[in-house]
């Protein structure tokens, strides 16, 4: 399989705080890695570095190498804005934008100069129902993003990602804050997406990395402990602790 | 009656005590000042120059100076101190220096007016050799209105969550295509408020403009930026302080009050309506 993310020797600190400790990892074309691990252990951070949106933390910074199809994002001639519009992301908490549902999914287009109104509308529309919410929003585009429920709002977020057409799909605990059938809309989600992107999801919840993803990387206090198959990791892992995680005997 | 209930029936009612006490200090003052002002009120008096040593007449060109002062007043802060604001809420990073330079702009705003004056004396009258003219007065005033400007854009801006500057970013936008786009938006109303009330503040000071070119006694319109003039707070200052006959022009006196009262209560009308509308088209 083809690698679409490689981390080398990747080193995160925020300050004097080491976060991210000598990550090594490849990540494939179309498949869901899930990333699990107790709170702090560097999961988000690690999204992060992906689209370097740690960059706006005042006091970060890095050791090592994140390729992207072979290209190294922290290269000092790389276009970052280029980089974060390759690699969509998804927030823990949905950030619908003060704008209307239209707006909010040709927000995105709109910055990177697309001017064409039918082609924003063609994407806008084409990016809602890959987002599985077309059917419920498609009478009410213009009327605010926050009369959405909060699930909507999540998927309407992961429309705004999809409408940039990125590479990658980072997503931090996308389901963290909705209820059972609007998790289970969003997984269904992750499942038909994965044939256009890589995702990387974080999750807290063990039976959804099960569920979803293909590989999964076990952090802990800033470590990558365990990346394999996720059928192997949660049968058979090859480490005390990640079994004792996965099973709930701490964390 | 418990001790809890007692508790919460005297906080209860200390609170709105300090309520009332405000309300009734506010209601007096604005009662003595309308009920005697309006008595000297009319089309003369808001339509012609001061006659006879401004013991008749109207107050046209204190108006008149007083409009002209504020409008170079906001010109000079009103960009200058939302740039500032942008600058150092968005870019600057969050350094101890930074902290220092936020400090000292609070610090600034509560730096008594008088010594502002007699800075625009030394830097506009004198240095810049602009001599006491309107063109020295307003930009005294702007710059004593400056870290107004800049602490109320800043907070305005702060009130804009950072989700949506995050959100923006993860989408490929540029810092400033970020900050244009989706968060100004969002701050502007705020922003403009802020300014306006500091500007109506600029509107009603006296010491900035003492010696930096209000005039005693002008009964004539300015001819250019350069022309000393009249202005409401300084000549309401001289009826009520300076003048020969205090008592014979007290009615005068509180009629010019009423006058600057009713300009800057405009001034912070129109605030309420920009943002009003602002935020209107916002949610649309």
């Amino acid at each position: 399989m083809d690698i679409k993310i490689r981390a080398d020797k990747f080193n995160f600190f925020y300050n004097e705080t080491m976060a991210l400790k000598n990550i090594s990892m490849n990540i494939f074309k179309n498949t869901v890695v899930g990333i699990i691990g107790p709170s702090g252990c560097g999961k988000s951070t690690f999204l992060r570095s992906i689209n370097r949106m740690n960059d706006v933390i005042f006091g970060a910074r890095h050791e090592g190498d994140i390729l992207i199809d072979g290209e190294n994002i922290y290269d000092k001639d790389i276009d970052v804005v280029g980089i974060r519009r390759r690699i969509g992301m998804v927030f823990q908490k949905s950030n619908p934008f003060p704008k209307s549902i239209f707006d909010n999914v040709a927000y995105g287009l709109k910055i990177n100069g697309i001017k064409d109104r039918s082609y924003i509308a063609q994407k806008v529309e084409k990016s809602l129902q890959d987002a599985a919410l077309w059917n419920e929003v498609k009478d009410r585009l213009s009327k605010s993003a926050f009369d959405l429920s909060g699930g909507q709002q999540q998927r309407l977020c992961i429309a705004r990602a999809l409408a940039v057409e990125p590479e990658v799909l980072l997503m931090d605990e996308p389901a963290s804050a909705l209820d059972p059938t609007a998790t289970l809309k969003i997984e269904e989600l992750i499942h038909e997406l994965k044939s256009k992107y890589s995702i990387i999801i974080v999750t807290h919840n063990m039976q959804q990395a099960a569920r979803i993803s293909d590989y999964t990387a076990f952090f802990m206090m800033g470590e990558l402990l365990e990346y394999d198959i996720t059928s192997k990791v949660f049968t058979k892992p090859s480490k005390k602790i990640t079994e004792d995680y996965i099973t709930g005997r701490f964390g | 009656m418990n001790k809890k209930e007692f508790g919460q029936f005297m906080g209860f009612n200390l609170l709105r005590m300090c309520f009332f006490i405000v309300l009734l200090t506010l209601a007096v003052i604005s009662f003595d000042i309308i009920s005697k002002g309006i008595k000297a009120i009319n089309w003369e008096f808001i339509s012609t120059m001061p006659r006879n040593g401004m013991t008749e007449g109207g107050v046209l060109p204190a108006i008149i100076g007083t409009i002209m002062v504020t409008v170079i007043t906001a010109i000079l802060a009103v960009p200058l101190g939302m740039g500032c604001a942008i600058y150092i809420n968005e870019y600057a990073n969050n350094s101890k220096i930074t902290r220092l330079i936020r400090m000292s702009i609070r610090n600034l705003s509560g730096v008594p007016s008088i010594v502002y004056g007699l800075f625009g004396v030394v830097l506009f009258v004198q240095f810049m050799h602009l001599g006491t003219c309107i063109l020295s007065s307003g930009l005294t005033l702007g710059l004593m209105t400056l870290p107004w400007t800049i602490t109320a854009s800043e907070e305005a801006l702060k009130s804009v969550p950072n989700s949506y500057r995050y959100g923006s970013l993860a989408l490929g936008a540029s810092k400033w295509q970020s900050i244009r786009t989706n968060v100004l938006p969002y701050a502007i109303p705020g922003m403009l408020t802020g300014t306006i009330l500091g500007l109506a503040r600029a509107a009603g000071e006296t010491a900035p403009i003492l010696f930096t070119g209000a005039a005693f006694y002008l009964p004539f319109l300015p001819k250019s930026l350069f022309s000393q003039f009249m202005a409401l707070p300084y000549h309401l200052y001289i009826m009520s302080t300076q003048h020969h006959s205090i008592s014979k022009v007290r009615p005068l006196a509180y009629g010019t009050a009423l006058v600057l009262i009713a300009l800057v209560f405009l001034i912070n009308f129109f605030a309420i309506i920009l943002r009003y509308h602002l935020r209107k088209r916002r949610m649309e």
